[in-house]
């Protein structure tokens, strides 16, 4: 049993993090998320080093890599709160690999995995969706029905309005659809979703990972009463509390990556619960952040609300946390079935 | 990654669970109180020391299999989903051997580590005081050397199996004009002398399975010197250390197996269509998966690094949280018969309440993550 990464993982990683140190610098998010812009260049320069089809098939022009993989890049961009549609198109190719037709994923994958194309994915309530992430520029929408259906439209295919989200470092929009529009997916999307929803946690817990070290910086900086107010422990436990819950969502994540890449049987279960702990770590942890920042914390200036409005919308993509234990729970209840009662003593 | 057990583990697990099968205890005696139980347990680690199972993660040269530590935690899984007896000796086993190993003379291994695994001697640790909680090092039992002894006065607190010990693990203060941490000594202390004197805590659950010793010019060999005069400190951190590595597999194994159990009755009543109960038992599921998770991820970046992550001191917090959570939900669940005495989900409750400050209380956790793990700054306290 081995919980670490090999070195290609950590290559990835190192790389990954070097370059959204650069790229993307908190000056720079901030910039772009005041005027309401995606970072072209950045996205163009991702693209160019495969980034968006780290996960998607070689035959259809990816790399051909795993969940894993997938995941480590999720993470570092939501570190880096990277104003790019990496994770909006990777889930839209995760569910076309997965449930698409082969010509359906010979029409997507390709613009995709080379960063032509971005995409978009969201579920679906009466044809359509209130907030689609990245749906602005997405030049595909896939919208995921209750009956583990999909369709995939293009922005013709659809009314596409955007909107402007409380997180401003990705595009948003309302789209609305007639239950025909576009294409349907030829194959059961539960898989794809399932996997959809570790890359949302992983992003998840890159944002909690950012805030705590952001909150520590400050809290051993912040002088009050003659000494750091990191010092005092109603600001320490709440600190090891943030860790607390991004370690747990940490590692159910990675246990959810790896099932998705090893041992796909476990994944449903596996992905709900990283979702549930990410989902809740993400706004637990961002909501800390801001707290413990105290009134500077509180303003525009500070970078901490960002990470929390970056929070607040992953937590609720695709289904929030008690959504997610609605679907444990009826997995726990089944498995109940196949248990004797225990004799009350 | 790969969180799959290789080959040789899974012989392992295997061989264990043939074994545990083929064995199975005795039924818990219901009469004969505290004794009987005692002869149980004891009964129970014999099978286990003559099946070489009752310490595989000895080193095979002192009698245990010489287990790796996923091995080690294998083996506390299997034998906590086995449902067996606790080891009548298991404080001698986790952290009374493993200390002797690491600081014994070879006289000391030689007399202590087989009577260890066969339970024929139990072991106990005398190291918190009335005075000294979490604050360990003030502690103020005096040893002061008398020719080739050394006699001992003081009062030690929540000392585990005291009642049925032969040998207490006892930290005293030898030097006190050194610093709080330097001037202690490690000792083994023979617990059959009339100078110590064993007095039942009875716990809010109405059991005893803590003692108060009262200690008033006991003596001791400078032979049952451990580590060296005024090396206390180091030898008791060893002992610290032992604790939490081995025991974590087993409470988390029962942690499931206690939620198991509750959502078995939920199902059975009908509970899980209500969200409420659902969403609660859900939510006590990521936290056992997460303890389960953490546990596996510390023991094994610290195998394959040498260095340990954040983990561990985050799965005793969790884990007594989520007990307390598990047990206070089954009075829910299971209604008044969880407030009813005698009852088992009664005595889980009530018992759950000492998770959050033994070994180490919540608030002390939280401090050493936030100092070491988080490198914030200390707490300011009294010298």
């Amino acid at each position: 049993m081995d919980f670490g990464l090999t070195d290609d993982q950590r290559d990835i990683k190192r790389t990954a993090r070097e370059l959204l140190g650069e790229r993307s610098r908190p000056e720079r998010v901030r910039e772009l998320a005041e005027t309401g812009r995606t970072d072209e260049a950045l996205w163009r320069e991702l693209s160019d080093l495969g980034w968006p089809g780290i996960a998607v098939a070689e035959e259809h022009g990816g790399l051909g890599l795993g969940c894993l993989e997938l995941t480590i890049l999720c993470e570092e961009l939501g570190r880096a709160l990277a104003a790019v549609p990496f994770l909006p198109t990777t889930m839209a190719a995760g569910l076309i690999e997965l449930a698409g037709s082969p010509r359906q994923r010979e029409r997507w994958l390709p613009g995709f995995a080379r960063g032509e194309l971005t995409g978009a994915l969201a579920a679906a309530e009466d044809g359509g969706a209130e907030l689609v992430i990245g749906g602005a520029d997405a030049d595909v929408i896939v919208l995921v029905y209750e009956d583990r259906t999909a369709r995939a439209l293009t922005p013709a295919e659809c009314e596409l309005v955007p909107i402007a989200s409380i997180d401003p470092t990705r595009s948003a929009a309302r789209v609305s659809a007639s239950l025909d529009a576009g294409e349907e997916l030829a194959d059961d999307v539960a898989g794809g979703v399932d996997r959809a929803l570790v890359a949302i946690s992983s992003e998840l817990v890159g944002v909690c990972d950012r805030a705590l070290e952001l909150t520590l910086a400050y809290v051993k900086e912040r002088r009050q009463f003659g000494v750091p107010v990191g010092s005092f422990q109603a600001v320490s436990h709440r600190c090891a509390q943030m860790l607390l819950d991004t370690e747990k969502a940490r590692a159910n994540t990675a246990f959810a990556a790896w099932a998705a890449d090893a041992d796909p049987e476990r994944l449903a279960e596996a992905a709900a619960m990283a979702k549930a702990a990410a989902s809740d770590a993400g706004r637990e942890v961002t909501a800390s952040a801001i707290q413990a920042h105290g009134g500077i914390g509180f303003t525009w200036e500070a970078d901490v609300h960002w990470l929390y409005k970056r929070a607040q919308l992953d937590a609720a993509l695709l289904g929030s946390a008690p959504r997610q234990r609605a679907r444990v729970a009826t997995i726990l209840t089944e498995r109940a079935a196949r248990l004797a009662v225990p004799q009350l003593q | 990654m790969d969180l799959t057990f290789s080959e040789q583990e899974t012989s392992f697990r295997d061989e264990l669970r043939d074994w545990l099968a083929e064995n199975p205890p005795v039924p818990r005696p219901v009469e004969g109180g505290d004794d009987a139980q005692l002869a149980w347990r004891r009964d129970w680690q014999r099978r286990l020391y003559e099946g070489g199972w009752a310490a595989p993660h000895w080193p095979v040269e002192y009698g245990g299999r010489g287990a790796t530590p996923t091995e080690s935690a294998i083996y506390f899984e299997e034998i906590g989903r086995a449902r067996v007896p606790m080891a009548a000796n298991i404080l001698g086993l986790l952290l009374g051997g493993p200390t002797l190993m690491a600081w014994g003379t070879p006289e000391q291994k030689e007399r202590y580590l087989e009577p260890i695994l066969s339970a024929e001697e139990i072991w106990c640790q005398g190291f918190s005081e009335p005075d000294a909680g979490s604050d360990l090092a003030s502690l103020k039992t005096r040893a002061v050397k008398r020719g080739e002894e050394w006699v001992v006065s003081g009062q030690k607190v929540w000392t585990s199996a005291a009642q049925h010990a032969k040998w207490c693990m006892l930290v005293a203060r030898t030097d006190v004009d050194a610093e709080k941490h330097k001037g202690l000594t490690y000792f083994l202390m023979d617990m059959e002398q009339d100078a110590v004197q064993v007095r039942p805590l009875r716990q809010i659950t109405g059991e005893a399975e803590f003692n108060e010793l009262f200690i008033e010019e006991a003596t001791i060999p400078d032979a049952n010197v451990v580590g060296g005069a005024g090396n206390g400190w180091k030898v008791a951190l060893t002992t610290l250390m032992n604790e939490r590595a081995g025991l974590g597999f087993a409470l988390q194994i029962r942690l499931r197996q206690l939620l198991d159990d509750l959502i078995a009755i939920a199902a059975e009543r009908g509970l899980m269509a209500d969200p409420l109960h659902a969403d609660s038992l859900a939510e006590l599921h990521v936290r056992c998966e997460s303890i389960r998770l953490l546990a596996w991820k510390g023991l094994t970046d610290v195998e394959r690094y040498g260095q340990p992550g954040p983990e561990g001191s985050l799965v005793k917090w969790l884990w007594s949280e989520t007990n307390q959570r598990l047990t206070q939900l089954a009075v829910d669940i299971v209604g008044p018969e969880a407030m009813t005495g005698g009852t088992s989900w009664s005595y889980e409750l009530l018992r759950a309440r000492g998770n959050t400050i033994e070994g180490g209380t919540t608030e002390v956790l939280k401090n050493i993550v936030a100092e070491r793990v988080l490198g914030l700054p200390r707490l300011k306290a009294a010298a």
